[in-house]
């Protein structure tokens, strides 16, 4: 049991901002040619610490959550540890089958069958054909899939294609799982349903890595949380504290990422946010596309006048979905809730954050990232690929006529 | 480990330590890992196949068609309009022997090139060792190749010419072909990921090396104090030698092979060196 599985020092990665895009010779060259000295130069400058000096030992057995904000480096962390990337200095040892899982489908193809795409997700992942031919039959009952299973996939709704894909990476059974935030797609219940496999495969003794902004997933999968924050080891302990630090540090805003000024002034503050209707277990996690209510607690010490309200909601890439707001609020001293119904929300299935603010006269009184972060575990409306998903999530009709 | 029974765990994968480093500026071959990660380099090539044929009307028959259509037009201009020498062979059977392993190569060596650009999301999901893509793209073009051989063999008894000896020599002789696609392949994907470029520059490359290969014409049109230079070209080595080992009739390429073969080795290892240099680095840049 106390077998050290995973064992890293000094890890540290080094990338090159801008280059990964598609550079093309022509543009390299004109670079150079313009001005060698200056090409060279602009790429020190470009450069970035997605990590810097993790060391870590993870024991077997052990379900360790890595948490952090978007761009702190628990991606980079788990692509190193996976073997995608290499890390720019220090080493990592790993004793054991690693199986990771860094997206939903890897693999896929569309023009294959059901039945195929299982036999090459399943070898890309880490399988061997014996393995996949005794475990088809379990993985297609798991996905529900029975009758579809002889179908290219390019026919299958996105649904259908998501089942199927997470179907075959649940029944993975490395001696070592690294998951990246591969569970906030999906509909809710089938969501449930391989939460309830990744916990058969932690109980049957298993070491998992987990990466998550679903902190209450995290809670309850792990034994052990990691916060990263900017590249390095923020914290490391029993997952409760570690996530409980985690949200009240966010609460105050102070993390390296992105620093939150929440005013000076203390007649206002937010408290808390969530999903008012429909009534959930989950309250910051949407599963319905529409009608929702969402409310905002603020508690107001000393009454507020001419004040200016706003809300924003971003997505994963700090894209601006949506913003609001509203002039002369009066509020009285008092705990307030700040009620928007929406009819609908049609936004693709991810991790969202939203921001609330409140103004007096030109004057802020709070500004709130709220957490935790709503995640959007609706089904899915969209293409099948997630180039062509786009950021709207709506239900469509087609017909021919 | 002790959680999984041995049975879970394909033995090409059982438990080992792995230790993960930066990547070091000379050679680190694994070679071992891509025999350990065979079973997946076998559903890359049926992945190829698969989706290669599901994707096209006719499936098959097009691996024919190339082919028996570019050996009509081939017979056409140059045999016929042209009257380019033939050492002797009837026309369609002199085109069609060069042409099986030409459109071998050429296709091996466009699907190699693109593959590490095509497979990028892949390269950014999940690890194998990167060398199985060119691999893989290598070996998918063996189907057709066969396909197209016993298409071709029919064919040449069709004319009337026998098998010989000679046909021993065929399978040095496609070995030669498939490590000339994946040692130009290992250099031309490796410089595909970092400049798209390649893509666009790779139809000329193509055109241009097939004439500057027998396909067309006899290598006995070349001035023999050339010939040592010819022979610089891999591809002219094979096809000369499938013309010969086809039909038993014309010269074995005897030296001509020898040079070819030395060429290849040298563009096969640098292209692994290259390739594994980029390979340190592709899933940060693709």
């Amino acid at each position: 049991m106390n077998n050290t599985v995973i064992q890293a020092e000094g890890l540290s990665k080094l990338y090159r901002r801008g280059l990964q895009v598609d550079d093309g010779l022509r543009h390299s060259l004109e670079a150079f040619l313009r001005s060698p000295v200056a090409s060279l130069r602009r790429k020190k400058e470009e450069t970035f610490w997605a990590l810097k000096d993790v060391s870590l030992e993870v024991r077997e057995g052990e379900v360790l959550g890595l948490i952090g904000r978007n761009g702190a480096g628990k991606t980079t962390l788990l692509k190193i540890l996976s073997r995608i990337t290499r890390p720019t200095t220090g080493w990592a040892e790993i004793h054991g089958r690693v199986g990771s899982l860094l997206e939903v489908g890897t693999g896929f193809h569309p023009e294959l069958t059901g039945h195929e795409n299982t036999f090459l997700s399943g070898a890309i992942l880490g399988m061997g054909k014996r393995e996949i031919e005794r475990k088809f039959d379990e993985i297609v009952a798991f996905a529900e899939l029975e009758k579809f299973i002889d179908t290219p996939v390019k026919y299958y709704s996105s649904g259908m294609y998501v089942r199927l894909a997470f179907a075959v990476a649940a029944h993975l059974e490395p001696e070592i799982l690294l998951v990246d935030e591969v569970l906030a797609v999906g509909d809710i219940n089938f969501q449930k349903k391989c939460l309830g496999k990744m916990g058969d495969v932690a109980r049957a003794g298993r070491t998992v890595v987990l990466v998550s902004h679903q902190l209450n997933q995290i809670r309850s999968l792990s034994h052990r949380g990691i916060w990263v924050d900017a590249g390095q080891i923020r914290m490391d302990g029993n997952t409760h504290e570690v996530v409980s630090a985690y949200e009240s540090a966010m609460a105050r805003g102070d993390t390296n990422g992105h620093s939150q000024d929440r005013g000076t002034a203390t007649k206002a503050r937010f408290l808390s946010w969530e999903i008012a209707e429909p009534g959930l277990e989950q309250p910051h996690t949407l599963a319905t596309v529409g009608p929702i209510a969402l409310k905002f607690v603020v508690q107001v010490t000393s009454a507020v006048h001419m004040g200016h309200h706003g809300v924003t909601l971003y997505n994963h890439d700090r894209q601006l979905i949506w913003g609001w707001a509203v002039d002369n609020v009066e509020l009285e001293p008092g705990v307030h809730e700040l009620r928007y119904s929406f009819p609908m929300l049609p936004v693709r299935p991810g991790p969202y954050s939203w921001a609330v603010s409140l103004y007096e006269e030109g004057q802020l009184l709070d500004a709130w990232e709220c957490l935790p972060e709503m995640i959007v575990a609706t089904e899915n409306f969209q293409h099948r690929y997630d180039h062509w998903s786009g950021v709207l999530n709506i239900p469509s009709k087609f017909s021919i006529t | 480990m002790a959680t999984a029974s041995p049975s879970t765990v394909p033995l090409s994968l059982r438990s080992s330590t792995v230790r993960i480093e930066p990547p070091r500026g000379l050679f680190e071959l694994r070679l071992r890992e891509v025999w350990a990660y065979r079973e997946l380099l076998y559903f890359f090539v049926w992945r190829d196949v698969k989706i290669r044929y599901k994707q096209t009307a006719i499936g098959v028959l097009w691996v024919v068609l190339q082919p028996v259509l570019n050996m009509l037009v081939f017979t056409l201009f140059f045999g016929r309009l042209a009257k380019l020498p033939s050492d002797g062979l009837p026309y369609p059977v002199f085109y069609f022997a060069a042409l099986v392993p030409w459109t071998y190569f050429s296709y091996a060596l466009q699907m190699t090139t693109n593959v590490v650009v095509d497979n990028q999301r892949l390269i950014t999901k999940v690890y194998f060792p990167r060398l199985i893509l060119p691999i893989s793209a290598t070996l998918s073009g063996l189907v057709d190749f066969s396909i197209g051989f016993v298409v071709l063999a029919i064919f040449t008894v069709a004319y009337g010419i026998r098998p010989t000896l000679a046909a021993l020599w065929l399978p040095a002789l496609l070995l030669l072909a498939v490590f000339t696609a994946l040692g130009v392949g290992l250099w031309l994907s490796a410089l595909n990921a970092l400049y798209r470029d390649v893509k666009y520059v790779i139809p000329f490359l193509i055109q241009f090396w097939m004439f500057a290969s027998p396909v067309a014409y006899p290598s006995s049109l070349v001035p023999p104090r050339w010939r040592w230079l010819y022979g610089l070209n891999p591809m002219a080595g094979v096809i000369d030698g499938f013309r010969w080992a086809i039909t038993g009739r014309g010269h074995s390429p005897g030296l001509l092979l020898l040079a070819s073969s030395a060429v290849v080795a040298l563009i096969v290892l640098g292209g692994l060196f290259f390739f594994n240099r980029m390979e340190s680095s592709v899933a940060d840049r693709v």
